[in-house]
């Protein structure tokens, strides 16, 4: 189990979704993951992406104009 | 031995998802005979989506949210989103069945989806067997776009594509020949619909009896490139640039702030609201910038090289124009260029008959 931080600032919806989905493919079930984002938006979309591929949200918070969304990465699906 | 069918296997369909209420209701009508769905979605960077809304303040009180992730929220469906941006340029700069109105590709785009979601789908039944998938789904309705979803698109759609008779369109099945998924009794062609043309009223029936009440139905779809002052500026780069080419950030800026040609080798993109501001300037270090010191007033970047000090006065001037102090005599200005080098400069704004209509982008 390990964690792993992604830098997705400047980057707008849908970017910082993409980028978190090709980083969980490639980690492995139990690992976790922040990812620090500008994009408000990240803080709804990511979220609503986990829930929806079975990926836990451990922590959101915003800092100034940045935002941080911990995940734990939960059972694989087929990377498509 | 006889090989017994696995009539309990769990049929699964991929699903091109776009956020609107059609790709919404084909889910449905499939879940609805026990098919598993998975949907994809692609980001094409002409996507009207949320980062359009989260660029502008006016905007913040309107949802946030992106659309086919809600979507595939509601259904219960996993989604794939995938970028696509930089191989959709070709789609773009070279569409094989040309435009529709504006700058849209709409036939071109589909096919190019359809293929994308047929090539996941063999990765997958390569990978995963039985636990790939069996075909795709769209939302797409016979006669609905007058570019894309017509009769005579439709089979075209499917060839092009590679899906073939892989592709199921569920809310137009009945006016189109029988899939693979059909004939195969994976699904029943009786429970699907025979949806046509422009009258949306079919689809807001069967939202109603799926219960569902909350979607997003943007005219025009949910690409800028049906958008006519859109693909006007789009156009207006091209020739400015004399090649038909882009870049990621290019079609970005294009979603905002006022875009003003006073010369053919430059421009000024000018922000409208803090907002705005806020996205511009994170292009400064790319882009000579100019604002207004003395009072409040817009960030503009300037795409192109001013070819005068006497350009740069007046693209300076027409700043100040927009800025608080457009009717006093004198407004000092910011030129910044991207390294960081600032310069101060006094203009008299410009008047209104000093900015030719013709500029605007």
């Amino acid at each position: 189990m390990s964690h792993h931080e992604l830098d997705a600032r400047r980057l707008l919806c849908p970017m910082p979704v993409i980028k978190t989905q090709n980083q969980v493919n490639a980690l492995r079930q139990g690992d976790t993951l922040t990812v620090i984002c500008t994009d408000p938006g990240a803080l709804n979309d990511i979220p609503a992406w986990c829930r929806i591929n079975g990926h836990t949200v451990l922590e959101t918070r915003e800092e100034g104009h940045e935002v941080r969304v911990t995940l734990e990465i939960g059972e694989p699906s087929i990377a498509l | 031995m006889t090989e017994s069918a696995p009539q309990t296997l769990q049929r699964r369909a991929i699903a091109l998802v776009s956020g609107g209420l059609d790709s919404m209701l084909a889910v449905k009508v499939m879940q609805e005979q026990g098919i598993h769905v998975e949907g994809v979605n692609f980001f094409t960077g002409f996507c009207v989506e949320g980062h359009t809304h989260a660029i502008r303040k006016k905007d913040k009180d309107k949802n946030k949210r992106n659309n086919a992730l809600w979507v595939a929220e509601q259904l219960g469906i996993k989604l794939h989103i995938v970028d696509i941006s930089e191989e959709y340029k070709d789609v773009v700069l070279n569409p094989k069945h040309g435009y529709g109105a504006n700058l849209n590709p709409c036939l071109d785009c589909k096919i190019f989806m359809v293929n994308k979601a047929t090539l996941m789908l063999n990765k997958a039944r390569e990978l995963a067997g039985e636990k790939g998938f069996d075909f795709i789904i769209t939302g797409e309705v016979v006669g609905q776009r007058p570019k894309s979803q017509r009769k005579e698109t439709m089979p075209i759609i499917s060839r092009e594509s590679g899906a073939d008779d892989r592709l199921l369109r569920p809310l137009s099945a009945k006016n189109l020949p029988e899939t693979l998924p059909e004939r195969e009794g994976w699904v029943d062609r009786g429970q699907l619909h025979d949806f046509s043309g422009r009258n949306r009223k079919p689809q807001m029936a069967l939202a109603k009896r799926f219960g569902l009440d909350d979607f997003a139905q943007p005219a025009g779809g949910c690409c800028f490139l049906t958008d006519e002052s859109y693909s006007r500026k789009l156009a207006d780069l091209w020739q400015a640039r004399n090649e038909r080419r882009y870049e990621l950030d290019d079609i970005m800026l294009l979603k905002v702030g006022r875009h003003i040609r006073p010369a053919p080798h430059y421009k000024l993109i000018i922000s409208r609201e803090e907002g705005e501001n806020r996205f511009l300037e994170g292009y400064r270090y790319q882009f000579t910038s100019i604002t207004t010191s003395s009072c409040p007033g817009p960030l503009a970047l300037i795409d192109g090289k001013l070819a005068s000090d006497d350009e740069l006065r007046q693209a300076a001037a027409i700043v100040a124009r927009y800025s608080k102090g457009r009717t006093d005599d004198e407004v000092v200005v910011e030129v910044r260029d991207p390294g960081g080098v600032v310069r101060q400069l006094p203009v008299r704004p410009a008047t209104p008959d000093q900015v030719s209509p013709e500029w605007m982008v």
